[in-house]
């Protein structure tokens, strides 16, 4: 009976950063009970970035770590370490587009969310109630589910992750205060799906839990080598739970929700969501790749690869009838995500690497571009629809040329960090030496020629086109998104002329713990 | 003078002038022309002296340095120019300057900024000096690709026309084939060692089924650049809706880089692909040369016309290509210098006629030749040297192309010395339909059309027709910096032998 209860260690700083955010958040929660509500918004402002700013620095003094902690349910590594701060980095920038409420008085947000959509309490609201400062909480609950889901070294900490980070952003999809119906759809159609993708993810444990008899990562690679139970039982629960990332991801034919969600949602959410989600998501597809299923490689390649070629094909064929820009974006996003694919499933250190590049890239990018999103509008909230950009760049060159900047880096004209992300995934892709490689190479460049022509119609559109009378003038940003728009610009430049840094530090940090 | 970085600053300075003249206000246009004016001529300036310290008999590649870029791949600023690239840098140098003074009035009577204009012909002026000059594939791809946004703009947004649908069709037409090459640039890299220098991708040792595939990336992105039929219909369009300036450099500069990069990326890289393709390669061009020839005689617009004439000559320079010996090669080259003459004077000539009448189209003309009678001249003399007429530059390059080929094809000789034939019924008819015969009475009416050449036109069609005549009756200079880079192509890397004239094997 002298059984002593060990406590298995913890590395409090290898955690630090997803602690500081939790905590921080759990304050902001606080803040929304017991500050006043006309001082909350700097308070959660402040409280949020200074947590983001403070988790970035640890996440940056751990640099060259590789532990694991918490009884193996959690791993620092290299690839952790890089992809939380980008993270990091990238939730900073969105919080500031969040936080913006120079472009409308109060913000992006509803003021109350209970308030019936198209009640005269709700016009009223729109009009002038500040929004509710609720977001704060949520997107650094979101970002703190993030940042466990790439580091988390056992499925069911991935899953916990996974639903920590992907409800606060099921409520912030609905949040938006212009066209709340569509925005209410639209996190009602995440919420539903993205639970059914859980639910697919958590019975994929199961059988894997029974195929290999333990949920650790490292542990189901030995497994893999040298379980005697069913393969049936292996290949299925890796099935169901490759359904769960990839929908995350966005993949097809896991991309229906993307077009709706990303078009419903308040525009600083879709970006953050553009880029934090797939970061994180593509972390996590990558840690359960390539240090449990490595064994499988030539099970899973060929179904991968098939998804691959849709993912990429469908988003670029599909981008091209689009009439809404924020659909026209999430239709990118899901080719994007394909060529992410291609990085993956070459399933080599350069894949790592340039897996993780593209998404740090094309993170700053996308954020970027739905700030300009977010500038474009008229006195009922933002000009969305295509035709209302017209002659844009007659009107306001500046942020014309900026959007151009953004949208030829996704096409992947040199100079930009889109076309170095392009280069260093078919390079990987293509180094692996497999037919597979060719193939999806191939498709790739195919999809990128599709691409460019809804890339090239918002260019004529804006600069070749003569303003209508429903063109919207540009707002003038707030400083907040001036910041996320220079962030974005400087990023998209430098990693396409000076990418060397940055190209290396992916490389070194491209091992994982196994 | 030998160890300064010529091509370096050559690459940069123009792209420095563009930014200086982009952030001029749009209220002094004046100073912005003269500004983009001065600074292009000292980059010819520097063109020239770096023309004069190039030693033809020296090594292959001179003026060459290297800069680390992103060492993680292997890429380095590497810029060299053998006399193929020399060539090609000097017509460059030399057409900007000119376009610059031809356009001096082209971007006013818009709501467009006029020194944006000249700050995109300088921009594009730097991309096109940075392909040229590439020495590592990657930095090529990069000058390649980045080539097309300038000229984007340019046609677009001051161009006439269907100037959007032209704009678009000539990106995505150029940016697909492009995409093509990236596949083949990253598959050459993996298989070659992981580098992108040129010296040591030639010595790489690629298996026969992958280089056939990596030729066919690259012929497919220069075969739309140059463009060979059927890859040829962004031209006309593009063409018809630049405005003429730009489009002198389209033609003259631009879709240089098509036939350079055959003879710089395919056949240095892909000797046994290139010899392999060669008859296909051969096929497309003499194709084309009739075909366009055949397009060109039905246009009714001058523009186009004009365009698909570049689309024939492009043709021979095809033809002189693949033929694999060093007269027909010497002769492509020297074509490539000389067309980018003769039909840049074509194309500012006939903006000079457009500018007067307010229309491109043939019918709206109609015995010019009376009202503008030295403008006429010169339109006479631009159209004889695109025929070719023994004299003027052109006949020697296509002489010698068409010599190099008979000896080894003779089909293909023939059927393309048909191809001199169509040239004189297209420009002879055009020439007669403008500006010869009876006047046209909606003429006269037209005020533009009682200004003859004014001075600044006269300054800006004298040094072309100076080079055409100069070059015309003494070629040697470029041709002896020519041919050793050719010789060099062909021989070494593609292992061609000249084949021995018949006497000499009697």
């Amino acid at each position: 009976m002298n059984d002593r209860f060990e406590l298995p260690p913890i590395d409090y700083a290898a955690l630090a950063p997803m602690l500081i955010l939790f905590g921080a958040a759990c304050v902001g929660v606080l803040i929304e009970a017991f500050v006043p509500r006309s001082r909350r918004q700097v308070t959660q402002v402040g409280v949020a970035l200074a947590a983001l700013v403070a988790a970035l620095v640890v996440i940056v003094s751990q640099a060259g770590k590789q532990v694991t902690t918490i009884g193996g349910s959690v791993a620092v590594d290299g690839p952790a370490l890089l992809l939380q701060g980008a993270i990091a980095v990238l939730g900073i920038v969105a919080l500031l587009l969040i936080a913006e409420r120079a472009l409308e008085p109060g913000g992006a947000f509803v003021a109350q969310a209970a308030i019936a959509a198209g009640s005269g309490a709700d016009r009223q609201q729109a009009a002038r109630e500040p929004g509710a400062t609720e977001v704060y909480p949520l997107s650094l609950f979101a970002i703190g589910g993030m940042m466990l889901f790439v580091a988390a070294n056992d499925l069911l900490t991935m899953f916990v992750a996974l639903e920590v980070f992907s409800l606060p952003l099921y409520l912030l999809c609905g949040l938006a205060r212009r066209r709340r119906l569509l925005s209410q759809e639209a996190a009602l159609k995440y919420f539903l799906l993205g639970s059914f993708a859980s639910a697919f993810f958590l019975f994929g444990i199961a059988l894997v839990y029974g195929f290999a008899g333990t949920i650790d990562l490292p542990d189901i690679h030995a497994a893999v080598q040298n379980s005697a139970n069913s393969e049936v039982l292996l290949f299925a629960g890796l099935a169901m739970i490759s359904i769960g990332l990839l929908f995350k991801v966005s993949a097809a034919p896991f991309h229906v929700w993307t077009p709706d969600v990303y078009q419903g949602a308040p525009t600083p959410v879709t970006g953050f969501m553009a880029a934090c989600t797939k970061v994180a998501a593509f972390g996590a597809l990558l840690r359960v790749l390539y240090v449990s299923f490595e064994g499988t490689q030539w099970n899973y390649k060929p179904v991968l690869g098939v998804i691959a070629v849709l993912t990429m094909l469908l988003g670029a064929i599909l981008a091209v009838t689009q009439t809404d820009i924020k659909r026209l974006l999430a239709y990118s996003s899901i080719a994007n995500a394909g060529y992410v694919l291609v990085g993956v499933l070459s399933a080599t250190r350069e894949g790592l690497s340039s897996t993780m590049f593209y998404l740090i890239a094309y993170g700053f990018t996308v954020v970027a571009a739905f700030a300009v999103v977010t500038l474009v509008r008229d006195a009922d909230g933002e000009a969305t629809h295509l035709s209302r950009w017209a002659g844009l760049g007659r009107r306001s060159p500046l942020v014309s040329g900026i959007f151009t900047l953004f949208l030829l880096a996704f096409a992947g004209i040199p100079l930009t960090s889109g076309f170095v992300s392009k280069f260093a995934v078919f390079a990987a892709g293509l180094n692996a030496q497999d037919d597979l490689g060719v193939w999806l190479v191939i498709v790739g460049v195919v999809s990128s020629m599709i691409l460019a022509f809804p890339y090239l119609r918002v260019v004529v559109l804006m600069w070749l086109s003569e303003p209508g009378e429903a063109t919207p003038s540009v707002s003038l940003p707030g400083a907040t998104t001036a910041a996320a728009l220079a962030v974005g610009v400087l990023a998209t430049l430098l990693l396409g002329v000076v990418p060397g840094p940055v190209l290396d530090l992916t490389n070194q940090a491209a091992e994982f713990l196994r | 003078m030998k160890s300064f970085p010529y091509l370096s600053v050559l690459t940069l300075a123009p792209l420095v002038g563009a930014v200086v003249v982009a952030l001029l206000p749009r209220s002094r246009p004046a100073l912005a022309k003269r500004v983009a004016l001065g600074w292009s001529l000292a980059v010819l300036a520097l063109t020239i002296v770096m023309w004069v310290a190039f030693e033809p008999g020296g090594s292959r590649f001179q003026f060459r340095e290297s800069y680390p870029w992103i060492p993680a791949w292997g890429v380095n600023f590497t810029f060299a120019a053998d006399g193929i690239a020399l060539v090609m840098l000097v017509l460059t140098a030399v057409l900007v300057p000119i376009v610059i003074l031809a356009s001096w009035h082209d971007a006013e009577g818009g709501r467009r900024s006029v020194p944006a204009y000249f700050a995109l012909l300088l921009a594009l002026e730097s991309t096109l000096v940075g392909v040229f000059a590439a020495a590592d594939v990657f930095l090529f791809y990069v000058f390649f690709e980045v080539m097309l946004v300038p000229m984007y703009f340019l046609i677009g947004s001051y161009g006439t026309g269907k100037r959007q649908y032209a704009a678009v069709k000539f990106f995505l037409y150029s940016l697909v084939g492009g995409l093509f090459m990236l596949a083949a640039v990253i598959g050459l890299w993996v298989l070659g060692g992981h580098t992108f220098d040129w010296q040591a991708l030639t010595q790489a040792d690629l298996s026969t089924g992958a280089a056939r595939w990596l030729f066919l990336g690259f012929f497919v992105a220069f075969a739309v650049k140059a463009p060979f039929f059927p890859f040829h219909t962004w031209l006309p369009d593009a063409g018809g809706s630049a405005p003429a300036g730009a489009a002198a450099l389209l033609v003259g500069v631009l879709d240089k880089v098509g036939t350079f990069g055959i003879l710089r990326y395919c056949l240095p890289l892909f000797p046994e692909a290139s010899r392999y393709f060669a008859p296909f390669a051969l096929t497309l061009a003499v194709v084309g040369i009739i075909y366009a020839a055949l397009l060109a005689v039905g246009q009714n617009d001058l523009k186009r016309l004009v365009s698909y004439t570049s689309i024939a000559h492009f043709g021979f320079i095809g033809v002189g290509i693949f033929a694999f010996t060093t007269q027909a090669g010497t002769g492509a080259v020297l074509y490539m210098l000389n067309h980018g003459l003769a039909t840049g004077l074509l194309f500012l000539v006939v903006g000079m006629l457009v500018a007067r009448r307010g229309s491109a189209l043939i019918s709206d003309f109609g015995g010019a030749g009376k009202l503008v009678p030295v403008l006429a001249g010169v339109f006479l003399l631009a159209g004889m040297a695109s025929l070719a007429l023994p004299g003027l530059a052109p006949f020697v390059s296509e002489f010698l192309v068409l010599i190099g080929t008979f000896t080894v094809n003779r089909t293909v000789a023939v059927i393309s010395t048909l191809g001199i034939i169509l040239a004189a019924a297209y420009v002879l008819w055009m020439i007669q339909r403008t500006t010869q015969g009876d006047l046209n009475p909606a003429l006269s009416s037209v005020d533009g059309m009682r200004r003859d050449l004014t001075r600044r036109e006269a300054v800006v069609v004298a040094p072309l027709i100076a080079l055409l005549l100069v070059l015309g009756f003494y070629p040697k200079p470029v041709i002896d910096v020519i041919n050793p880079a050719v010789t060099a192509t062909l021989q070494q890397d593609v292992g061609a032998q000249d084949p021995t004239p018949t006497e000499a094997a009697r």
